[in-house]
């Protein structure tokens, strides 16, 4: 295990230096002033610009800016914001808010996500998993901010059951329409992926070997197909995290909960560039180290993996 | 079974109640074009502590059957008819709650493919624990692992307390195996369904698995239902023989009397295809005359087993090749084979383990022009590498390979495509060894069009000719693979590999994959062709009993170096090397006697 | 069957009962049956194969011809008056905070979001095809560094990164940009699919025959490998299409997509989330048109996913 985990780790480590060159590729190495064309039709103050020039290290050749910058983001510097406060101090006041609306998504996506795609796959062409298949394929087709105004629409303005924006400190109560609608979206990609893993599994020998050795049902769905079908759905679950992170910037934005999302959300919408690519970074970060505990986690799973011969 | 005591016993003891009862079962599987019936009213009594095999080709209805007695028939499957009284019970009305308690307890089950029947996540341990436990012989954890480790012990495997807490991966087939055998035995079923318990692992690995559970069920005192397609295995295995045939009974009874009497055309036909005991049969015969005397034999094909006799499929080939080798000139060799090395680098090896794998360790032999030479050997043997590096699909680490007298290392481009045309190769894979996207007449064209043979009419014409050379009907040109059958697929490769009219044809495991009586068909049309068109055959193969009815010469082969060569007969009369004599031992049918 | 063989004794049965049949014998009555013609016959007998068709050809006749469906302008006819007002005789879905016609919008919006995704899905999979089927089907070192490639332009969230291309870009905001913006960090998922598939392939025994007759490895792959690995793409490249169309929306809606002045689904979508509590019209019906294109497409792949795989079909 020792052994996987160390090689997993090696192998994050072009992936790391990659997309973050990428990114600074696409800002920085363009023609031109990368910051003016950041700014768009809006003219920066020359303060600023000058600050965020010496920041950006623009007046050193661009390989040398690059691991500047990468330095910097080692020791926690991601930049300065617009406001003048550094992206850091922001990361820290927001993160929590932001952890919590992602747990209680996550949480609401695969309790619900595993256990409908688990009872669908069990009643295979039933009216639930019929029923089922449908919902979960109008939820994957519908834009994640359609599915937001939808929800603030009837349960924040028609019904009145929640507020349509989240409070200052965003309670667990005003986050629980944000997290349902937040886990809309990876959801019903889950029920569907899950049922299929499910009726999958329910096919293989060893299913049939386990009712021959005189075990009930009971035991068998949950021990041998639920335990099975669980490790295409993990690895799953980390790729789609990325459409969670975008889901999370409009989801915030819309339902205003403080988080990161939402400051990223700002900044795109009020075009201040460099401070969105800023968050860009960290969310890619995030999405990283994500995915690379998945594949931990996938190594617990999957004692083939775990134990290389 | 060989015991002789043992045939009379259930007779000794019969006022006994059978044990299992099956009347006119019928099974049938939902389709979307209506019921389609697997089981045709079969009928079988299994007495306690008896042996009974069912035989039959796949799609028989043979494992439907077994299936059905415990209730886990896949997927639409139904019991549409008919009684399964065990213990004097009826099965057929239990509920599943009921159900539960008979599978594991009373009958256990030991499946087909020891790869696929343990669960992956879970370790060994848990798995055999977990039927303890379901199965109520022990409680308590301490109680339940120590019973767990008495199971594994029993099963064969010595270090069982340390391989508890290993991965199904960790464990070799035949180990996987024994762990499914002890699992299906470690409630003391009064039965056990054993459904080709062995058809997944090598051969001499079967031999062993099967004595183990031979000794254990006889000490346990368990009734065994045994399912396999091999005959000669079910006679030797089994006191009791049922031979199906398209979801029915064709024949049943005393496994000596239908082997040595088959009354029946579709068990003459098994019994006359099935390659164990064809050379069985040659064997005795040859032993008998103390020459070489195939042709004594005096073995008429009746018209029910034409076209399927092995017997007779041998005795063509040996008219065809008059000089017995030995005697008079040599023919030119058509391969020669000198010191051919290949050795693996493999990745990702923790150090000090070996990091390469030698596939291949010097291999030499030579095959005379217009005979056959078999390359035998276990998986890993590296036969197929050697096969491969033959092809040129892989290139030797050293060593020399010649055909027809010309070193083939040095060979590029044009020579290289000369080389392919005199040498073309028909793999195992029916369902694997054609492309699904083009028909049948590109495929068997595609070599004349890549050589640059005649034009699209001549090209035409040949492939229709090659049709017709393997038997299948012309209009096949403009279909597609997966409307055919597995032997019907195998025919179009073997006219894809005729088509440039090579000389040496490379069978890899070329008949392995197939029913008995297509095999037996495919090993006619084989033989045939090479009398016809004088080809020279390099067979690999894992069966000795094929090459018994096929080769001229053997090569046996084992971990990636050739341990014995000789003529068949020297290798079936007197094998030298004590891997060949298990090899040999491990074809099925060693302890029936057979008439001629 | 009334004649209990008791095992014991040798039964053989009427040979009338189980008549015996050639071995192998050809069925040529059989239809024609391969991969493709049996996906067809699976699809056409589907509904939902038909309705997602339908949506489909009505989209793209609609983004064609739009006159076909209205004959009011979508921008210049608007006016402030009719602000947010809702639907008259001629104006059957009401009008937006401008006052524009909501239902010519939508008509005239259709062609944008049609174009971007059409353009994102060549894109991604010319470049998912040639990277994947490079890497799988040569291996090594080639495998190696267009995966690694592949690895890192997939650990960057394809919308996350299209944001900053269009924020640096700010100046260029086009269907043409917007869809490179897409494109450039959509096409690995194509070409891991493709790439494990070929992987898959390359070891079949006629990969090996052909290498056995002597056809070029050009050949190998063009002939018998990328045929036989593309259904599994064809079926990624059906649902990205919707995908795509989603992805342009959201940029759209967070303002660093198509200008004010391109009338796209998500540009209006953007525009009237200000108004939900007063004229939530502007911004369902531009939300419905968009989804159920969307779910047109996705449906269709989930379909043809369906009809070639077997493994699916058995399983309904």
């Amino acid at each position: 295990m020792a052994g996987y985990i160390l090689r997993r780790l090696l192998q994050a480590v072009p992936v790391l230096l990659g997309t973050t060159f990428l990114i600074y590729f696409m800002v920085f190495a363009m023609p031109g002033d990368p910051l003016l064309a950041l700014f768009g039709d809006k003219a920066p103050d020359p303060a600023l610009l000058e600050r965020l020039r010496e920041q950006y290290h623009l007046d050193q050749p661009f390989i040398v800016q690059y691991f500047l910058y990468l330095g910097g983001i080692f020791h926690g510097d991601f930049g300065t914001s617009f406001s003048g406060e550094p992206v850091s101090a922001i990361l820290v006041r927001t993160f929590p808010v932001t952890i919590r609306l992602a747990i209680m998504a996550l949480i609401i996506e695969f309790v619900g996500g595993v256990l409908i795609g688990l009872i669908s796959g069990l009643r295979k062409g039933k009216l639930f998993d019929a029923s089922a298949l449908v919902v979960s394929l109008i939820f994957i087709s519908l834009p994640i901010f359609v599915i937001a105004f939808v929800a603030q629409f009837v349960f924040g303005i028609q019904l009145g059951w929640v507020k349509t924006t989240v409070s200052a400190g965003a309670p667990i109560q005003d986050l629980i329409l944000p997290a349902f609608v937040l886990a809309s979206i990876t959801f019903a990609q889950l029920i569907r992926l899950t049922r299929a893993s499910v009726i999958e599994t329910e096919q293989l020998d060893f299913v049939r070997t386990a009712y021959s050795k005189g075990l009930s049902r009971r035991r068998i769905i949950p021990v041998h197909i639920l335990r099975n079908s669980l490790i295409p759905v993990v690895t799953y679950a980390a790729t789609d995290f990325g459409v969670l992170l975008v889901g999370a910037t409009v989801t915030e934005g819309i339902f205003n909960v403080p988080g990161v999302g939402r400051t990223l959300y700002q900044a795109i919408v009020q075009g201040q560039g460099p401070t969105v690519v800023s968050f860009v970074t960290v969310m890619v970060l995030i999405y990283l180290v994500v995915n690379l505990v998945v594949d931990l986690l996938y190594g617990l799973l999957d004692p083939r993996i775990r134990y290389v011969k | 079974m060989s015991d002789p005591t043992r045939e009379n016993l259930p007779q000794g003891a019969g006022a006994q109640e059978p044990l299992l009862e099956i009347k006119d079962l019928q099974v049938g599987f939902q389709t979307t074009g209506g019921m389609v019936t697997a089981v045709r009213g079969v009928d079988i009594t299994l007495m306690p502590g008896q042996t009974l095999a069912i035989v039959g080709e796949s799609g028989s209805g043979k494992s439907t059957t077994a299936a059905a007695i415990i209730n886990l028939l896949p997927g639409s499957g139904r019991i549409t008819g008919g009684s399964i009284r065990f213990n004097g019970e009826e099965l057929t009305k239990y509920s599943p709650r009921q159900m539960e308690e008979i599978r594991g307890r009373q009958i256990g089950f030991v499946p087909q493919d020891p790869m696929s029947n343990l669960n992956p996540v879970w370790s060994v341990g848990f798995q055999v624990e977990e039927t303890i436990r379901a199965n109520g012989i022990a409680s308590g954890r301490k109680a339940v692992r120590e019973h767990a480790v008495q199971v594994l012990r029993e099963a064969g495997l010595q270090d069982a307390d340390k391989r508890l807490k290993q991965f199904p991966h960790q464990f070799s087939g035949g180990m996987r195996q024994r762990v499914l055998i002890g699992i299906g035995l470690s409630s003391r079923p009064k039965l056990l369904i054993a459904d080709e318990p062995t058809s997944a692992l090598d051969v001499t690995v079967q031999r062993r698995i099967l004595d183990h559970l031979e000794t254990l069920t006889r000490d346990i005192g368990t009734a065994v239902l045994f399912i396999t397609h091999d005959l000669g295995l079910a006679a030797e295995r089994a006191e009791q023989l049922v031979v199906m045939y398209k979801g029915k009974i064709v024949e049943s009874g005393p496994s000596k009397e239908i082997l040595e009497n088959p009354q029946h055309p579709y068990t003459q036909r098994l019994v006359a295809a099935a390659p164990s005991l064809a050379s069985r049969r040659i064997q005795s015969a040859t032993a008998e005359t103390a020459h070489h005397a195939l042709g004594d034999l005096e073995y008429a094909p009746t018209k029910v087993t034409e076209g399927l006799d092995l017997i007779a499929a041998a005795e063509q080939r040996l008219e065809h090749i008059p000089a017995p080798a030995g005697d008079g000139p040599r023919r030119p060799d058509a391969i020669v084979v000198k010191d051919l090395t290949k050795i693996y680098k493999l990745r990702g090896q923790k150090k000090g383990a070996a990091n390469t794998i030698t596939a291949s360790d010097k291999v030499s032999f030579a095959v005379e022009k217009g005979t056959t030479t078999a390359l035998v050997g276990e998986s890993g043997s590296g036969k197929s590498t050697v096969a491969k590096m033959i092809l040129r699909l892989e290139d030797p680490t050293s060593g020399a390979i010649m055909i027809d007298g010309v070193d083939v290392a040095p060979l590029k481009g044009k020579g290289l495509l000369d080389l392919r045309r005199r040498m073309q190769p028909v793999f195992q894979d029916p369902y694997g060894s054609l492309n699904p996207l083009r028909n049948i007449g590109n495929t068997i064209g595609e070599p004349l069009q890549i050589h640059g043979v005649g034009d699209r009419t001549a090209r035409r014409d040949r492939v229709l000719e090659l049709l017709d050379q393997v038997a299948l009907p012309q209009t096949l040109i403009t279909r597609y693979p997966s409307e055919l059958s597995g032997g019907q697929r195998q025919r179009v490769a073997i006219a894809r590999a005729l088509a440039l009219k090579p000389d040496i044809v490379v069978l890899d495991e070329a008949v392995s994959a197939l029913d008995v009586l297509v095999q037996a068909q495919i090993l006619k049309l084989l033989a045939d062709l090479q009398s016809e068109l004088e080809l020279t055959y390099l067979f690999i193969t894992h069966d000795l009993a094929v090459v018994r009815v096929i080769a001229d010469n053997v090569c046996v082969m084992q971990q990636g170096r050739i341990v014995e060569a000789a003529t068949t007969d020297q290798v079936f009369d007197s094998p030298q090397e004590q891997y060949t004599k298990e090899l040999l031992n491990a074809i099925p049918g060693a302890g029936i006697t057979l008439g001629v | 069957m009334s004649n209990n063989p008791n095992t014991s004794t040798h039964y053989v049965a009427p040979l009338e009962e189980t008549p015996l049949v050639a071995i192998d014998a050809v069925n040529v009555g059989e239809r024609k049956s391969n991969l493709w013609i049996d996906a067809w016959r699976d699809m056409r007998r589907r509904p939902m194969f038909w309705i997602s068709a339908a949506i489909i050809l009505l989209v793209l006749i609609v983004a064609f011809f739009p006159t076909l469906f209205t004959q009011v302008p979508p921008n210049d006819d608007c006016q402030l008056s009719n602000s947010n007002g809702g639907p008259t005789g001629e104006h059957i879905l009401g009008f937006t905070k401008q006052g524009c016609d909501v239902f010519s919008r939508l008509i005239h919006g259709t062609s944008t979001s049609l174009s971007v995704g059409l353009i994102v899905t060549v894109l991604t999979t010319v470049l998912g095809i040639l990277f994947g089927a490079f890497a799988g089907f040569y291996g090594g070192w080639l495998d190696s560094v267009l995966s690694r490639a592949g690895d890192i332009f997939f650990s960057i969230p394809y919308i996350l990164a299209a944001v900053v291309i269009m924020s640096v870009f700010s100046a260029y905001r086009n269907v043409f940009v917007i869809s490179l913006a897409i494109g450039i960090f959509a096409w690995p998922a194509t070409a891991r699919v493709l790439r494990a598939e070929i992987l898959r392939v390359k070891q079949s025994d006629y990969v090996m025959a052909a290498r056995a007759l002597g056809v070029s490895n050009f050949k190998i792959l063009l002939r018998h490998v990328l045929p036989n690995s593309i259904a599994p793409v064809i079926v990624v490249t059906t649902i990205s299409l919707g995908a795509a169309i989603v992805a342009e929306a959201t940029l759209s809606f967070l303002g660093v997509g198509l200008p004010n002045s391109t009338m796209s689904w998500g540009n209006d979508i953007s525009a009237a989330q200000i108004d939900l509590r007063t004229a939530p019209q502007t911004l369902i019906y531009p939300s419905l048109a968009l989804s159920i294109t969307v779910l047109a497409f996705i449906m269709m792949g989930e379909v043809i996913r369906d009809a070639l795989d077997p493994k699916a079909r058995a399983q309904r």
